[in-house]
């Protein structure tokens, strides 16, 4: 996300490379990225290897494959694997170390993995979201593999003096003939081999996988979180460490006009009060500044801060409210908007159709609220800056402490801790810059640790919206024309002035790519000017784009007295990979920085897991009363997720007996956690709907923990989730699945509310409650 | 000074009387596989045994648990292997991780007052801990697991 953000700030075209061709898979990647599917063929590199071109070689220092970066054979056996990508519960930490695993022919048992450090230019793109980690890195990952492979396999040759070709690789063993030895025996010498071309590796048959597509490995970190050893970011401590607890402006672009520390300096523990400078909007990840205590231990940090006396200049967004800023998103959201796609002639559709039946469907603010609350540690000392922090994107974060600090890159280090969650929050390091310039001032390392009414009150906030579809019908209820126009406050204001407008980005998760097969078309976008930092959520517009499409296309059906899913087949249309040069998509098209041949929008995939969800869920069965079954479908980051959720309402409440979940992710990588991040989305999707909602009141934010920012709990959860992966081979290339479960889910739900009780849901958050 | 017994051991912690329980255990005795979540005895998170019973350390200070015997995660099983931290690992539950100690911790309790549990007091007893990947289902087939086998 941030790095085509900055991408679109330069105006620079997503397609072009940023850094020149320095390996033979960047070569390879960008002869076919134009050509799309078109791939190129080897003659010696396995049939079972065809590669196709992925997103990650554009991403700022694109993908890297030396094998000795990620892999150490030591030799007792064991074999070290790095581990590049962020680990915040999706599982990539181990999804990808296995890959390399499996194909190097590696006991997982004998592998031990060591978190890398933010350093792009050494191990390639380390911006862990975009649901990209498996969707970039797999084909790298494998590379990596059959390169260690073939430097066995040279090595005991070598050893050996046998040919190479009569080399058997076995679980963590070579053999040939009557000569056997441990990947231990031949680490020394086949780390000292040449690394091979890609020309001249082979690649295993799927056939031949132990872990890959197999779901059989658990997380490598499973045994130290259920006995308490796994470390995240505040379980960092340095000698002589203090700890940071700061009171923040309660308004984004507030500032501190006075403030009294004697009640914090006289708490015990509190050694220092310290003065941070102020940020407004677009200050990109910048801290918002204010008043830091610092103390020898959390609770004095805690306690200091709250016996703070600050008085505060509210700013420049002092005015802003919730109530009056949706009601005019939803004033805008009836005029016309700039037209960011248009087929056919809405407008002419609508003003002749025999009706016309429009819908608004609304999404407050959400924060994150990972269990984790932002935390970091950081000690600069002698010109060098160190950094143990749980974020996204480390090398990101490296390059902002450094420009905060006024350092060059190359003095600053950013440890990677594990990430107690993230959905997007923790790829904004306000939180590492704050402790850096914190140790700076004092002298020492400091931890800043955010208490949870401080991660709600000053998150990035997930936008604001309001979605409004309308469509013309003919005389035999035939749609004939659509317009969806979309108004929220844009990401881009949190790194640019502000236009009002949604960037491409934002355009295309669900809206520009709208699949509806309508002949007249339009869609819009209204401007709304953001009074937040607006940053992304976990799956980002897809949410309330979802939401919206997917209860309209539910509303429009019982209008009709048509059948949901029939309704929702008939709008997605004939078969076909979706044209968006001939569709009229905006020549900015983003499809999550993929080449569009290679992961087109294609309806059979969306509307076979929408038939998935249903079938397997049994629509259309007759249910008690008080019971009622939704639908939803969407594609998002390229992957497709079909979802049938089941709703039953006691006195009331909303219960979730079952949940459906449909996912079309290419070929399966890690099936295992691909069901824990289907489950995860069905329970978050859940939360979403029922209670996500952040409210500001003259600029500040109402809510500030969990009893008036709540979450499902285990006595009201989706109890039961089915995870349905279709199966595809090796070539369908797979997409990530840390995202793309969430969106359907609040529509799922929404309409199965709907049907249980006749009211209609059409603001996020609904609530847990219902009037029947 | 106060005197905690943490997981056996007695341990001195060098501070005011009303420090919190949490930060005393996490940045005083260095154990820091008890998390802070929310301060307000919301999440559960911060979860621990005291005298056997799930407390949120969150919610208490170190003079009213001095001279009770606390359990932290670290110290539920000496080779990591009680019953519930099985169940956990046989089922896969974490994700990110981060309240898994807190849950646990809850469960072990839960399941210690009644061996017996049924699956509605699974559910309303686990419900004080918030898992925002979303890990409940597993979560509760982990506690009916262990519950069932102890």
């Amino acid at each position: 996300m941030l790095q085509h953000i900055e991408n679109a700030l330069a105006e620079k075209p997503l397609a072009a490379p940023e850094i020149a061709v320095t390996n033979v898979s960047r070569r390879l990647f960008l002869g076919s990225a134009t050509a799309g599917l078109a791939i190129a063929a080897f003659s010696n590199p396995a049939d079972a290897f065809v590669r196709w071109p992925v997103g990650g070689e554009q991403m700022p220092n694109g993908l890297r494959s030396e094998p000795l970066v990620f892999v150490t054979l030591y030799p007792d056996g064991s074999v070290e694997i790095v581990a590049h990508r962020a680990e915040m519960g999706q599982g990539a930490r181990t999804s990808l170390p296995m890959v390399i695993a499996d194909e190097m022919g590696a006991d997982w048992d004998k592998v031990s993995l060591t978190q890398a450090e933010g350093n792009e230019p050494k191990y390639g793109n380390q911006d862990t979201d975009g649901s990209r980690s498996m969707r970039h890195h797999l084909q790298t990952m494998r590379q990596i593999g059959a390169s260690i492979r073939h430097m066995l396999v040279q090595a005991a040759a070598q050893t050996w003096e046998v040919d190479a070709s009569t080399i058997n690789v076995g679980v963590h063993e070579l053999s040939s003939g009557d000569k056997t030895a441990g990947f231990g025996e031949m680490a020394a010498a086949a780390m000292a081999q040449p690394v091979p071309e890609f020309e001249a590796l082979d690649f295993k048959d799927p056939s031949e996988f132990r872990y890959i597509g197999k779901g059989n490995v658990a997380i490598y970190d499973l045994h130290d979180i259920t006995t308490g050893k796994a470390i995240y970011g505040a379980d960092v401590m340095l000698p002589g460490m203090k700890v940071a607890a700061i009171a923040r402006p309660p308004v984004v672009g507030g500032t501190a006009t006075a403030h009294d520390a004697a009640g914090a300096l006289a708490t015990p523990g509190v050694e220092s009060v310290v003065e941070l400078p102020y940020s407004n909007i677009p200050a990109k990840f910048a801290p918002l500044g204010g008043i830091a205590v610092i103390a020898s231990n959390t609770d004095a940090a805690i306690k200091g801060r709250d016996a703070l006396e600050v008085t505060w200049d509210a700013g420049p967004h002092g005015g802003y409210n919730a109530e009056p800023y949706l009601a005019e998103m939803r004033e805008t959201a009836k005029a016309k908007g700039n037209v960011l796609r248009a087929e056919g002639d809405a407008d002419a559709a609508l003003a002749s159709a025999s009706r016309t039946f429009a819908r608004e469907y609304t999404q407050a603010h959400m924060a994150h609220a990972k269990m984790e609350p932002p935390v970091a540690v950081a000690h600069v000392s002698g010109g060098k800056a160190e950094i143990w922090a749980p974020v996204q994107s480390p090398y990101g974060a490296r390059a902002d402490i450094a420009a905060a600090l006024g350092m060059d890159i190359a003095d600053v280090q950013v440890n990677v801790t594990l990430l107690g969650g993230a959905f997007g929050r923790k790829s904004k390091c306000d939180f590492a810059i704050e402790a850096a310039l914190l140790s700076r001032e004092v002298g020492a390392p400091v931890k800043v640790q955010w208490t949870r009414e401080d991660d709600i009150r000053h998150s990035f906030y997930h936008t604001a919206s309001v979605e409004r579809l309308e469509v013309a019908l003919d005389d035999n209820d035939k749609v004939t024309g659509m317009r969806f126009n979309s108004v929220a406050p844009s990401i881009l204001s949190t790194f640019a002035p502000d236009s009002g407008h949604q960037f491409f980005i934002e355009s295309g998760m669900g809206h520009v790519d709208m699949p509806f097969e309508v002949p007249n078309l339009s869609i819009e976008n209204g401007k709304a000017m953001a009074h937040t930092r607006i940053g992304w959520f976990r799956a980002v517009s897809n949410i309330p784009r979802a939401w919206a499409v997917q209860s309209f296309a539910s509303e429009l059906a019982h209008e009709l007295g048509r059948d949901e899913k029939e309704m929702l087949l008939e709008l997605i249309g004939s078969d076909r990979k979706l044209d968006p040069a001939a569709q009229g998509f905006p020549e900015d098209f983003w499809n999550y920085g993929e080449d569009y041949a290679t992961f087109p929008i294609d309806t059979v995939r969306l509307k076979n897991v929408l038939n998935l969800a249903a079938e397997k869920g049994g629509w259309g069965q007759d249910l008690p009363e008080g019971e009622g079954m939704g639908l939803a479908v969407h594609r998002s980051f390229v992957t497709y997720v079909g979802t049938l959720a089941r709703v039953k309402v006691v006195d009331g409440l909303i219960t979730v007996p079952e949940v459906h979940m449909a996912v079309d992710c290419g070929f399966a990588v890690n099936p295992e956690r691909i069901r824990s991040q289907m489950e995860g989305a069905a329970v978050q999707g859940m939360t979403i709907a029922l209670f996500s909602g952040v409210t500001h009141t003259d600029g500040a934010v109402d809510q500030s923990n969990y009893h008036d920012y709540q979450m499902v709990r285990a006595d009201n959860f989706p109890r039961k989730v089915h995870t349905h992966i279709v199966e595809h081979g090796f070539d369908v290339p797979p997409s990530g699945v840390g995202e793309p479960g969430v969106p359907p889910v609040a529509p799922a739900i929404a309409n199965a509310v709907f049907n249980a009780t006749g009211k209609r849901m059409r603001d996020l958050p609904m609530g847990d409650v219902i009037d029947t | 000074m106060t005197t905690l017994k943490v997981n056996g051991e007695s341990r001195s912690i060098d501070g005011p009387e009303d420090m919190t329980l949490l930060w005393a255990l996490r940045d005083m005795v260095g154990l820091t596989g008890t998390k802070y979540g929310c301060g307000a005895g919301l999440c559960g998170a911060c979860t621990v045994h005291v005298d056997g019973v799930a407390l949120r350390a969150c919610q208490a200070t170190v003079a009213e648990v001095a001279g009770k015997e606390v359990t932290t995660i670290e110290g539920l099983s000496p080779d990591g292997n009680h019953p519930v931290q099985v169940a956990w690992r046989e089922i896969n539950v974490p994700q990110c991780g981060f309240c898994q100690a807190g849950q646990i911790m809850q469960a072990a309790s839960l399941i210690n007052e009644k061996p017996d549990i049924s699956d509605q007091e699974i559910l309303d007893g686990m419900a004080g801990n918030i898992c925002r990947c979303g890990c409940y289902e597993r979560i509760v087939a982990a506690v009916r697991t262990a519950a069932s086998g102890s």
